[in-house]
Formats: structure tokens, C-alpha cells, sequence
């Protein structure tokens, strides 16, 4: 689960994290009104579930309170295009708006997990306020790392290894030493997947704060953060996808016009690999898991066709908990129900597939059936008249 | 031959009386695996599909002899699950619970390494030797025995390998779904060199997807050590960069991960790659016959 900076920014403070003081703001006014209690200059920020913010015009400073007017009018309710958005970009509700500090350094840290060792890691670099995979690419020495044992936690001389790395000294490194511990106490504290600070600012009273702030949450742990729940910014996701993880789909939107149903991620990604080497392109990735039912596949169904896009579905199930009788009694009542006009192919293997291809042969109903995925993939792509 | 399981495996369900314990039991009774245990805390006593249940694993082992384990205990649990496992020496435990926390992972695998165990999963379809032994939630009318190794990040995916065989009439030695999870047990390079070094396995099958540089790592150690043909699926070469799709571990970040780029590194270290999930029983019917 994503969170916004604002979010963010109270999570780790909980830990002693410190970050500006700032407030999130709806309105205009409450902009203002934040600006008159924080003191000229405050930064605008526009609060959104990506990067490269600034570089789109969602960040700018304000030095006047007519600057802080207009700047909060016209980043609020801007469609804002960055790099992580899309070119669609994504609509501005809320702003945070913070304190003007004055900068002497900005650098880069970040927690996250190292899939090939298993482990925590820690990323610093100097080059702070810049993208992390572009340091890496160029100036690959800028970039320090630290491997976490799970059993002692990050010990103080990691700390200190990476603080003596980005060059600080006296007071500052101190700091940046205690600002690291507690970095990583956050990380485990909120089962956090990925916890990033950049830029981390050194200011020139020699503080050491969080000047923005990127949590990724475990979805896996929330079981654990109830509290957490509630940060969920359900604006910030497709529609579609809101409604998919109502009835615990995975759904993912995509531009191609054949809507897939899918068990299992990886075959949900082979599925639409296939589709693309038809000629055809995937309207969405949709897993309905393991352990569906008739309702389930029924939800999925809808889901699927309510993407006005899609112009024909390939539904590929490998029954291996799922059985094959179960996908086609949801299936049926889905294309009954929604009166469904659209063209649907069906490639089914598994437990009881003989009942389930005899219930879809005998629902009076036009499917059209595939022995494999090739041959599904080539069906579906021919319902839409050749390539699409 | 096969690598990990055979009739010599001993099976204690960890989580036995649950819906999915009670179900997969049955179902690796029929295959013919040998249950000797199942372990629900507190249930200690009852038996489910004629297996004894016990309070704790050690109890299990005691009694039973138990050598191998399989869990489906809830994600809250799993963590601690195999944590017991492992503390009682056992030689194999595969967790198929899927949504552990992956922090949960990083602490046990602190624990497994150095340990007597070897982890299979979490998040993963188990493994199966066909005409052997099987641990896990596969279906088994789709396996033969035979001279192909598999293993896979992906569980369906694994079965539509399995099933273009199959239907080759080229049967499986071992087929190891290893978990689509950012931190698992078992994991390519581990599998690769089970399969090398075992005289049943003549091929190898490798199914990988988007996300992480475990591909990479494995097309190394496949250029250094690995002499029997492999050939190669990756999954989500049309997945769109950030977004994870659906495994925890299936997202491609900062352009890493990609599709492209480990099909690349696979090729360029002598692997069969196919771009087609349709291709692969086909590519590898023709290495076989080659």
C-alpha cells in the first residue's frame, strides 16, 4: 500500500523521525492559514501517489501570501503529469504545506528489501534530491549500501560507516547517525517494504530532517497495523481496481482491448505475453486466485466487461484448487446476468474439466472453446477481425 | 532418481485440520506420498483422513518419524510455522501460505541459514516427483514420470509447462515451484544444481517473470555449472513498469526487472529462451529428440 508524504511524514515522526513542520491542506484558505502559522516562506506541495512531483510543477515555493494563493489555486485541482503518473497524469485533492528551511546539503537515503540476499538493506548517497537509478547508472561510486542482519538491527557503526561516507562530520554526522537508527526502527515498525528520504536534508543550523518522504507498506502485514488501513487513499487507485480488490481480485488496467481472466499471476502475465504475439493486446491483468468460486468468477466477470474497452474476453484456467465445473457455473451466470454480447473464448485444463466443457457446451450460450493457449490466444485475436 | 522427495518421504501437514490442510492431505494420500502426521496446536489426538494430529512438530517427528513437512497455516502463522520446522531438524519444509510478510521472511531465513533444513516457498505450488511423491497443491493427473526438471516461480503457470509435457508424452523428474515472494527459501541456483546433479533429470524447464535479478543469477550459475539444455519462459513481457502484478515479488522498478532484459542475459549464457508460454513442451520435445 502506497501512502501520501503527509502520511508519510507522521508515520516516521511517531518513531522521532523528524521532517519540517507542515499540515495538509483541502482549500486555498487552509493553505493560507498555514502559511500564516508556519511563517513566509512555505513550500507547496501537491500530494500525490508518485515521484518527479517538483519536475511536473507540483512543488514550488511561496514567498509571499499572494504567492501562496496562487500557487495552492493552481496546483490544487491540476492534472498533474510526471514521470511515475502516466501521461494521463493524476488530478490534485490535497496539498501539504511545509516551513522554508535553509538548505546546505541534500542527500539520499533509503530502506528496502534486497530480494537477492533476503535481507534489509540501506542505500545513502551524497547526490541526494536527485533519481536514485540515475546516481546508480552514472556515478555508481556516490552510492553506499549497507546489509542489515535481522538479529542485531542496524547497529550503530553501519550508521556511522554510511554518515563518514556522505562526508559529514562533528554535530551533523551525530545526528545523521541517530536519524538512520531510528530510519530503519520505522522500517521494521510499519513493516514497511520500501521507506525513502530524498532528499534528506542538512540544513545550516546543522539539522538533519526528512524534507520528502516515499513509503511502500507491506500489503502482506497490514493484518498487524489496523491503524494503517485507514491511510488508504482509495482516489489515488483506478476505479476498476478499487472495485477488483473489494472482492479480492487482482486487477490491473491496461489500454489493449482483450479483457483476460486469469488463475494464477504468472499465467496471467503468460496470458497476456500470448495475446501480444497474437496480435491482440490485453485489456487488463486479472488473477482471481487459487481458491475461487462461481461468485468470485461471477464479480470478475463483471469487472471485466465493465472496462468499455474491452471487445472480447479470453478466460485461460488451470484448475488446480479451482475446479473447472465451478469456472463455468460463475462464467454462465456472469454472461446470463449481465446479458453479456461481447465474444468470449474459453481455455480450461484441470480438476473436472470434462463437467465444466459440457456445462459451457450445453448453456445455450456462445462460447467459443480452445484446447490450448495458442489456440485460445489465436481465437480471441480472430473474434476482433485479425490484429487489433 | 528425482531431487528432494521420493518414496522415502515421510510427510507431517502443518496445519492439517485447516480447510486446505484437510483437502491437499487427501489429496497427497491418493497420489501416494506417505502422511504419517499432521500438526494443529491443541488438536492433538484427532486424526484427519486417518493421519494422526499432534500439539508440536517435535511431537510429530517423535512419533512418527516425520522427514519432510508441508505448511498451510494462515499467513499470521507462517512465519512461526516454519520456524518450528526448522527447529526440529527437518530436512524439508515447503510453505505453500501465501501473503507472509516479507519481513517475517527476513527473520526466518536468518534462521534457516546455517540450519539442517532446506525451505521451499512460501507462496508456491510445493513440489511433486511424479510416480513418486508429492508435496503440495499441483494437480496430479497432469504429471508423468519422466526425464524433465521444472521449476518455477509461478504455480499455474508451472502446470501449463507440465501439461505441453505431458501431452509429448515427455514426463517430469521433479517439478519445484519455488514462490513468487521477494524472499523465499529454494531458489533458482539451488534447484539447478539439485537438477545437474541428479541422474533422472536429462533437461530442465525454467519459468521465471518480471521483478528482482534471480534470472540473472541463475543464467550465471547455468553458464558455470549447469550442462544439461535448459530452456527458459519469462512471464510479463508485457507488464507495465511499477506495478506489481500480482505476485509480491512481480514488479519491474527503475527499468530493472524487465522482461527483456533477463530473456537477453538467459540467451547470451546459452539458454533456450522462448518468447511463447505455448512454446515451451515443444522447444524442449525438440532438444530431447535432437
Amino acid at each position: 500500500m502506497n501512502v501520501h508524504e503527509y502520511q508519510a511524514k507522521a508515520l516516521l515522526a511517531r518513531f522521532g523521525v523528524d521532517t519540517p513542520r507542515g499540515t495538509k491542506v483541502d482549500t486555498v484558505d487552509e493553505a493560507l492559514a498555514a502559511a500564516k502559522e508556519f511563517g513566509l516562506p512555505v513550500i507547496v506541495k501537491a500530494q500525490i501517489h508518485a515521484g518527479g512531483r517538483g519536475k511536473g510543477g507540483g512543488v514550488k515555493l511561496a514567498k509571499t501570501e499572494d504567492e501562496v494563493k496562487t500557487i495552492a489555486g493552481e496546483i490544487l485541482g491540476m492534472t498533474l503529469v510526471t514521470a511515475q503518473t502516466g501521461p494521463e497524469g493524476k488530478l490534485v485533492r490535497k496539498l501539504l504545506i511545509e516551513e522554508g528551511l535553509n538548505i546546505k546539503e541534500e542527500l539520499y537515503v533509503s530502506f528496502l528489501i534486497d530480494r537477492a540476499i533476503g535481507r534489509t538493506i540501506c542505500i545513502a548517497s551524497a547526490a541526494g534530491g536527485m533519481e536514485i537509478e540515475k546516481v546508480a547508472e552514472e556515478t555508481p561510486e556516490k552510492i553506499l549500501r549497507v546489509e542489515i542482519d535481522p538479529a542485531i538491527g542496524m547497529r550503530p557503526y553501519q550508521a556511522r560507516q554510511l554518515a563518514f561516507g556522505l562526508g559529514l562530520e562533528g554535530d551533523v554526522l551525530k545526528k545523521a547517525v541517530h536519524f538512520l537508527t531510528i530510519l530503519y526502527s520505522a522500517f521494521r515498525g510499519l513493516d514497511a517494504s520500501q521507506v525513502e528520504i530524498n532528499p534528506c536534508l542538512v540544513t545550516q543550523e546543522g539539522d538533519v530532517l526528512a524534507l520528502d518522504a516515499k513509503l511502500n507498506l507491506d500489503d502482506a502485514a497490514l493484518f498487524r497495523h489496523k491503524d494503517l488501513l485507514e491511510l488508504r487513499d482509495t482516489d489515488e487507485e483506478s476505479p476498476l481496481e478499487v472495485e477488483a480488490s473489494k472482492f479480492g481480485l487482482n486487477y490491473i488496467k491496461l489500454d489493449g482491448n482483450v479483457g483476460c481472466m486469469v488463475n494464477g499471476a504468472g499465467l496471467a502475465m503468460a496470458t497476456m505475453d500470448i495475446i501480444k504475439l497474437a496480435g491482440g493486446a490485453p485489456a487488463n491483468f486479472l488473477d482471481v486466485g487459487g481458491g475461487a468460486n462461481a461468485e468470485q468468477i461471477k464479480n470478475a466477470f463483471r469487472l471485466l466487461i465493465s472496462d468499455d474497452q474491452v471487445k472480447a474476453v479470453l478466460i485461460n484456467i488451470f484448475g488446480g484448487i479451482l475446479r473447472v465445473d465451478r469456472l463455468a457455473e460463475g462464467v454462465i451466470a456472469a454472461v446470463k446476468e449481465l446479458d453479456a454480447k461481447i465474444p468470449i473464448v474459453i481455455r480450461a485444463e484441470g480438476t473436472n474439466v470434462e463437467l465444466g466443457k459440457k456445462m459451457l457446451a450445453e448453456s445455450g450460450l456462445n462460447f467459443v472453446t480452445a484446447d490450448s493457449m495458442q489456440e485460445a490466444a489465436d481465437k480471441v485475436v480472430a473474434q476482433l477481425g485479425g490484429a487489433a | 532418481m528425482s531431487v528432494l522427495i521420493d518414496k522415502r518421504t515421510r510427510l507431517v501437514v502443518q496445519g492439517i485440520t485447516g480447510r486446505e490442510g484437510q483437502f491437499h492431505t487427501k489429496g497427497a494420500i491418493d497420489y501416494g506420498t506417505e502422511v504419517v502426521a499432521g500438526v494443529t496446536p491443541g488438536k492433538a489426538g484427532q486424526k484427519v483422513e486417518g493421519v494422526p494430529v499432534f500439539n508440536t512438530v517435535a511431537d510429530a517427528i517423535k512419533e512418527t518419524g516425520a522427514n519432510a513437512s508441508v505448511i498451510f497455516v494462515p499467513p499470521p502463522f507462517a512465519a512461526d510455522a516454519i520456524l518450528e520446522a526448522v527447529d526440529a531438524d527437518l530436512a524439508l519444509v515447503v510453505c505453500i501460505t501465501e501473503g507472509v510478510p516479507a519481513l517475517d521472511m527476513i527473520d526466518v531465513m536468518r534462521v534457516v541459514e546455517g540450519s539442517k533444513t532446506r525451505l521451499v516457498g512460501p507462496n508456491c505450488p510445493g513440489l511433486i516427483s511424479p510416480g513418486k511423491a508429492k508435496i503440495g497443491i499441483m494437480p496430479s493427473h497432469i504429471h508423468k514420470e519422466g526425464p524433465v526438471g521444472v521449476v518455477s516461480r509461478s504455480g499455474t503457470l508451472t502446470y501449463e509447462a507440465v501439461y505441453q509435457l505431458s501431452k509429448r508424452d515427455i514426463g517430469q523428474s521433479t517439478c519445484i515451484g519455488i514462490g513468487g515472494d521477494p524472499v523465499i527459501g529454494t531458489t533458482f541456483v539451488d534447484a539447478l544444481e539439485l537438477f545437474q546433479a541428479d541422474a533422472q533429470t536429462e533437461a530442465i524447464i525454467m519459468i521465471g517473470e518480471i521483478g528482482g535479478s534471480a534470472e540473472e543469477t541463475a543464467a550465471e550459475y547455468i553458464k558455470a555449472h549447469v550442462t544439461k539444455p535448459v530452456v527458459s519462459f519469462i512471464a510479463g513481457q508485457t507488464a507495465p513498469p511499477g506495478r506489481r502484478m500480482g505476485h509480491a515479488g512481480a514488479i519491474v522498478m527503475g527499468g530493472k526487472g524487465t522482461a527483456a532484459d533477463k530473456m537477453a542475459t538467459l540467451e547470451a549464457m546459452g539458454v533456450t529462451v522462448v518468447k511463447s508460454p505455448a512454446a515451451m513442451g515443444q522447444r524442449m520435445k525438440d532438444i530431447l529428440s535432437s
